[in-house]
Order: C-alpha cells, then sequence, then structure tokens
C-alpha cells in the first residue's frame, strides 16, 4: 500500500513535470493526497489527467462568475479547482455557481473541499445526477463511491450552504429533556451549600 | 526586564545556523526522559557465531509497543559503503508499531535489508540501515574475546560501532503517515521514533559485538563494561538528503528555532539567578570541554571553528569565574558579554548550556516543537498585494538586496537524482539539469516575487495576483506563513557559490541532538549520536546531563 506521503510526492512531480508551476503542483499534491484520504481515486483520475494532457487542450478559466459555460474545450479541473479555491471568499456572495463540462471532476472535489474549510461552510456540488455535500474539509459525503476514472461531468451546480442545524426546533427540545435527567433537583439547602453564593447574594 | 527574541535576520543566516549545538530540547534527549518510564526488553536475538541474524527489542508501557526488529548480513568489505547509493549494508532496521509475529519478521526480512527499493506497510513507523565501523569494531571483539576490555583512546576516536546511513520515517516506502500515530502522547515531539531506533539500534551494537566476542573465544571473553558502553554511541552519515526538509517543513523550522529563542528569552529575563543554577550551568560547561577536546575532525572549515570555540570557552570560563554571581539579569549579563567577546559558534554553544539549569523552563516547549505543516498550506487569497509587499519588505529586507543576476548568487541548483530520488547540489552554469530545478531557491523566488508585486495595483487581491503570477505561488505561500512564523525561513541564498550545504545538515542535526560534526565534504558530515547516554536498562534513574558525562 502506498502511503498518503509518497501520494503527495508523487502527484506534485507528476504535474510539475507537465509544466505546472511548483506552487500549483504542491496544491495537487495535496489535493490527491487529501482524495484518497477520503477513499475517492484522486490518483487515478490524475493519471488519467496527466496522460491526455498534451493531446487536449482543456479550458483554463481565470475569473470564476456566477455562470462558467464553455462552448467547446472542456474545463481543467485543476485549474478550475484552484481558482475556485483562490476567489472562494468572493464566490460565497453569489450565493450558487455553474459551470458545464468539467474534466476529471473528482480532482476538483478536493479544491472545492478546502474551500468549504476556509469558508467554514458546508458545499454541495452536483456532478450530473451525483451529489456531494463537502464538510469543512473534514470529509466528502456523497451518493458516488466508485473506484474509477471518471472523464467528465457535462453539468456542475454548487451551492454554498448556509450553517444551519440538520434538526428541527422541536427534537432539540425533546432531546434537552432527554439530557436534563442527568441533573439534580436543587433543595433550598442544596443551594445553599453546593453553590458558591448564598441565598440572598443579590447586588 | 524584558529581553527581545533574537531577529530572525541575524539566527536564520546558513553560517548561524551551522554552529548551533545539541541541547536539553534536542530531540534525542527529549526522547529519553519520555521513554525512561517504559518496560524496556529484548524480546529475540538470532544471531549465529558470526553475529548474522535477526533481534527484535522493544519498549512498552500500558497497551502500547514498538518494537525494533534487525537484521544483520554478512557483507564483504568492498561491498561496504556509507553513500546513499550503496545497495548493501551491514545490518537493517525497522521500527514495527506493536508487536511483530512470524510472519511480520518474515515479511520484513523480505525487505528491510532492501531499504529503498523495499516495501513496508502501515504497521512499521521508521527504516534504517548502519554500517559497522570496521576498524573499532574488530578491535573491540579482539580485546573482549581475549578477556580484555578496549582501550579507551581508541574508541574515543571514533565512538561507535557502527553507522546508520540512513533513517527514514513518515510515509516513505509505504511506512506509516504521520497523521495515523500523531496524537499519541508520548511522540507528540518531533523525531521521537526515529530517535527511538536509533536508540536502539545502539543496544543491538553492544549485544551484537558481546555475541561475536563469546563465540569467538568462549572461555576467555568478557563482556563489554557497561560504562564503556555508555561512552559509545551510534554514528550516522548524513548527506544532502538532509537539506531539502529544513525550506520544505517551513512552521516545523519556525517551531524549532521558536523554542529555542524563547528559551533563551526567558532565561535571560531571569533576574534573581540561584546560585546552584549558575554552578550547574557552569559545571556543565566546564565538563563540556572534554567533548570538544576529543571532536575529532579532517575538515579544515570544522578545525577552525572547533580551535576558536576551543579558546572562546577557555575565555568564557576565565570571565565566569571572576563574574558576580549575584547581580540580577546574570544570565542577560553573560549573553551580551559573549555576544561581543565570543565567536558565533561559541555564543550558540553557551545558548545551549544555558538551559540546563532550567527544566522549568525548558520542559514546557519540547512539545511545542511539532508542528502540522498543512495547516499553514492555503494561501489567504482575500489579503491585498500592498499587504504581501509589506510581509516581504519586513521580512526578507537582506534577501532583496541580494542581485540574482550576478552569477555568484544563482552558482547553483538543487534536483533529484534519478537513479536514487535523493537531492544533489549541481553547479548552473558547468552542468545539464537546471530546468529540471527543485524549488529551493527560495531567497532568488522571493526576490523575483517582490519585483512583481512592487509594479502591481496596492489593492489588487492576491487571488488574482496568482492568475498571472503562478509561477510564484510555491513563494507567495511561504511569504504569507513567514508573517505568522518568523523563524520559517534561511534567510540566505541556498544556490550561492558560497554555499555550504552542511551548515543546513548541521543544524538539523544539532535539534536531533548530534554531537562531533565532522565534515567529510562541504555536501556530507559524519556526526554521533546518544554517546553518554543511558544503557536502556538504566534509564529509569540517570543524570539527565549525561551528555557532559561522557568517558570519552
Amino acid at each position: 500500500m502506498r502511503s498518503l506521503s509518497e501520494i503527495d510526492t508523487i502527484s506534485k512531480r507528476a504535474l510539475r513535470a507537465k509544466g505546472f508551476s511548483w506552487g500549483i503542483a504542491e496544491e495537487i499534491g495535496k489535493s490527491v493526497k487529501q482524495l484518497e484520504l477520503f477513499g475517492l481515486p484522486g490518483l487515478k483520475n490524475l493519471n488519467q489527467y496527466l496522460k491526455i494532457y498534451d493531446q487536449n487542450k482543456f479550458q483554463k478559466i481565470k475569473l470564476i462568475s456566477k455562470s462558467n459555460i464553455s462552448e467547446n474545450k472542456f474545463h481543467c479541473p485543476i485549474s478550475l479547482g484552484i481558482g475556485f479555491l483562490d476567489q472562494i471568499k468572493s464566490l460565497e456572495k453569489l450565493k450558487s455557481l455553474e459551470f458545464n463540462k468539467i474534466a476529471y471532476p473528482i480532482l476538483f472535489l478536493s479544491f472545492a473541499s478546502r474551500a468549504s474549510e476556509v469558508l467554514g461552510k458546508k458545499i454541495l456540488v452536483k456532478l450530473d445526477e451525483k451529489e456531494f455535500i463537502l464538510n469543512f474539509n473534514q470529509s466528502i459525503f456523497g451518493n458516488y463511491s466508485k473506484n474509477e476514472i471518471w472523464e467528465n461531468a457535462n453539468s456542475v451546480l454548487i451551492n454554498f450552504l448556509d450553517n444551519n442545524n440538520s434538526f428541527s426546533e422541536e427534537e432539540w427540545k425533546e432531546m434537552t429533556k432527554f439530557a436534563n435527567e442527568t441533573f439534580v433537583e436543587e433543595s433550598d439547602e442544596l443551594k445553599e451549600k453546593s453553590a458558591g453564593a448564598g441565598l440572598t447574594d443579590n447586588d | 526586564m524584558e529581553v527581545q527574541l533574537r531577529s530572525p535576520k541575524e539566527i536564520m543566516k546558513l553560517s548561524r545556523l551551522g554552529c548551533f549545538h545539541q541541547s536539553k530540547l534536542s530531540f534525542l534527549r527529549s526522547f529519553l526522559e519520555e521513554f525512561k518510564d517504559w518496560k524496556y526488553s529484548r524480546d529475540l536475538f538470532e544471531l549465529n557465531k558470526e553475529g548474522y541474524g535477526r533481534a527484535v527489542y522493544s519498549f512498552s508501557k500500558n497497551n502500547r509497543t514498538y518494537s525494533l526488529i534487525c537484521f544483520a548480513n554478512e557483507l564483504k568489505d568492498d561491498e561496504r559503503s556509507d553513500r546513499v547509493i550503496a545497495t548493501k549494508w551491514d545490518a537493517a532496521f525497522a521500527l514495527y508499531d506493536g508487536i511483530p509475529n512470524k510472519q511480520d519478521i518474515e515479511r520484513l526480512y523480505e525487505n528491510v535489508p532492501k531499504q529503498e527499493v523495499g516495501r513496508l506497510s502501515y504497521k512499521e513507523l521508521t527504516l534504517s540501515r548502519a554500517n559497522r565501523s570496521v576498524r573499532l569494531f574488530n578491535e573491540v571483539v579482539e580485546s573482549l574475546s581475549n578477556g580484555r576490555q578496549p582501550d579507551k583512546n581508541i574508541l574515543s576516536k571514533v565512538g561507535y560501532l557502527y553507522r546508520t546511513t540512513a533513517v527514514y520515517g513518515s510515509g516513505k516506502f509505504g511506512l506509516a503517515d504521520r497523521f495515523r500515530v500523531k496524537n499519541r502522547s508520548e511522540i507528540k515531539g518531533p523525531f521521537r521514533l526515529e530517535m527511538m531506533l536509533v536508540y536502539l539500534v545502539r543496544q543491538f551494537t553492544f549485544d551484537q559485538i558481546n555475541h561475536i566476542a563469546k563465540n569467538k573465544n568462549p572461555k576467555r571473553f568478557v563482556e563489554l563494561d557497561s560504562e564503556i558502553a555508555k561512552g559509545l554511541g551510534i554514528g550516522n552519515s548524513t548527506g544532502l538528503g538532509m537539506a531539502p526538509f529544513i525550506v520544505n517543513h517551513p512552521t516545523l523550522l519556525n517551531n524549532w528555532v521558536l523554542a529555542r529563542e524563547t528559551v533563551l528569552k526567558k532565561i535571560r529575563e531571569i533576574e534573581n539567578v540561584d546560585k546552584n543554577q549558575f554552578n550547574t550551568f557552569l559545571t556543565c560547561l566546564k565538563k563540556s570541554i572534554k567533548n570538544v577536546k576529543n571532536w575529532n575532525t579532517d575538515s579544515d572549515f570544522q578545525k577552525k571553528k572547533i580551535k576558536e570555540l576551543s579558546n572562546d570557552l577557555e575565555k568564557t570560563i576565565k570571565y565566569l569565574e571572576t563574574i558576580n554571581v549575584n547581580q540580577k539579569f546574570l544570565f542577560n549579563e553573560i549573553y551580551k558579554w559573549a555576544e561581543n567577546q565570543v565567536c558565533d559558534e561559541c555564543l550558540e554553544y553557551l545558548v545551549s548550556i544555558f538551559m540546563e539549569p532550567f527544566d522549568e523552563i525548558v520542559n514546557k516547549f519540547k512539545d511545542k516543537m511539532s508542528s502540522d505543516e498543512d495547516r499553514y498550506f492555503t494561501i489567504p487569497t482575500e489579503r491585498k498585494t500592498s499587504e504581501l509587499r509589506d510581509i516581504l519588505e519586513k521580512n526578507y529586507s537582506d534577501i532583496l538586496k541580494l542581485d540574482f543576476l550576478k552569477k555568484e548568487k544563482n552558482y547553483n541548483f538543487w534536483f533529484i537524482s534519478k537513479n536514487k530520488e535523493e537531492p544533489r547540489l549541481g553547479r548552473r552554469f558547468e552542468v545539464n539539469g537546471s530546468e529540471l530545478e527543485q524549488p529551493l531557491a527560495i531567497a532568488r523566488d522571493i526576490k523575483k516575487l517582490y519585483e512583481k508585486v512592487i509594479v502591481t495595483k496596492n489593492s489588487l487581491p492576491i487571488a488574482e495576483f496568482l492568475i498571472e503570477n503562478d509561477d510564484l505561488r510555491h513563494v507567495v505561500r511561504r511569504a504569507f506563513i513567514i508573517e505568522k512564523f518568523p523563524y520559517s525561513e534561511i534567510l540566505d541564498n541556498t544556490i550561492g557559490q558560497k554555499l555550504m550545504p552542511i551548515d543546513m545538515l548541521r543544524f538539523k542535526l544539532s535539534f536531533f541532538g548530534a554531537i562531533k560534526f565532522d565534515p567529510r565534504s562541504d555536501k556530507w558530515l559524519r556526526i554521533c549520536m546518544f554517546q553518554g547516554a543511558p544503557l536502556p536498562n538504566q534509564l529509569n534513574n540517570f543524570n539527565d546531563k549525561w551528555v557532559y558525562e561522557t568517558l570519552n
């Protein structure tokens, strides 16, 4: 089994060998490592991307906007991912974003995962019919678990999720009732002897 | 009185880093403190008469066990090499997480002696190999098998029976990644597992030599005296492989130096120094001179430094014998005197020994010397270019004065060799390969970044600056790291003609706790570790100033 450290190093070097800058190569090393840690096939997809990199011209986006449509070429997942990560604070204001045509979308996910941590918000990414919730770069939850090369997604929707609870106020109250059963009912005597201040300690 | 931390611009110069010495903060000393109440045992010792075979040593506490698995191999003299290109060694080792079963040992037997071309698993934590110091090893076997202890003078010239030539950890060759073990309290400090491996290897060398001598002459043999054994350490031969580490781990570098600098500051700020504390310092200093006198090297570069150190230590002791020990802020006074009167080598030596009486200060910092680099990896791209410019001007002012258009400033380049995947240093204008340069020319790239930044609109967010300047992304990241971690950067030119790469190696090795730096060229050196350290069966009660008690 390859260690994550080896995966980081090999990914970084491989990207550099294709002419990416060291700074970008460092980013992809961390990203692929993170994908593998989360159980997603990062290295497999990066490998395939690099194999076809010289023959395919990918769309390299600079400033990301609310709607990012490429007519012909597929978006480069690395360029898009780094742009998304770098511009995340301004993109958040747009609430949601859309792209079309993204190559090797698994690679994009790792950058979006890191962006979720930077924002302190969960991010929902829909890649065609598959959905992923990115949880502050602590985990990626989704309806996809295949260990395969995913060549492209035609439609990409991104929503920045507000920091809301996953439960209702009613459910919280019910849980509170259970939790309160660990408390001791205080008699006057307990109030007097067990707290720091006395009963008449009013300012 | 508040003493300021010493400036990174003063401390983080290569020539100064190359003057650092072991101290109470050093990892091998911290390792011994941490593991002194662990149960040590030799679990397996299956060597043939010549000393070849396998052995297992362990440290255990509660439900945790770390086991060193040793494989000793027959090696012809002409096959023995300390260079990283070697493919065979006298012995090879792996530190196993837990208690290995027979299948584990067989699996490791197939892989550990092969080192870089073998494969390890997440159950193994560190990996190493070592070669005998042949002349000394044979001499000691000869003495012990003839019923006498070896000549201490001969021992002191070398100081060890075996030399490790690499110690790997943190995910290399399939070893466990750091994240798997980083929350274990006993290994929170840096390099604890590497230190454990080296320490147990040392014990293996003693057991092996006793075993060989006994089998050579069972009737006359005597065991190596434990006091003599204590005076022997483990050697290490280190090349350029170590140098990129301190560039590639900026926050870790910061935390090591910051710990040292903060301890120094706190010691200088002590208003009333107890006489016993001063005496402890002076005693350690005087005893340590024996280590300096026995610091052998053929390197003219190092000989000159040792001579200056020796002279300045004599001068310092004379000064200390006349000083008023009752004066306030005594250590600050000593420091200020030394700053003006002694060479950098001696100044840093004194800083290390200042720490000896002050456990209560030093111990607070031992666990603060690790770092999780990934936490500081993401660039704060919402910041403005003007802020980046300010950071560069504040932290890299000396670097910005360098002219990299001059050949001598841009003389070398760092690369990874294809056949060994090890870092190397090449002369840019004489050899091929500079197009594959590693990102270790930080000073040059910071200068390039600055030249871009000063012609960029101040209000431009870094996110947009990076769109047009992605070739500088790696140094933009570093600039935002140095803002928070002032000691995170070597503030010097790592590609200049005058570069002494061994300064980088020595700096790192000093934090390990190595002594007797012996440069064999400007690119590799030999050192000694654990010389004078208690043996494993003495760990429950030992003098923590053992480093100054060596017989050698």
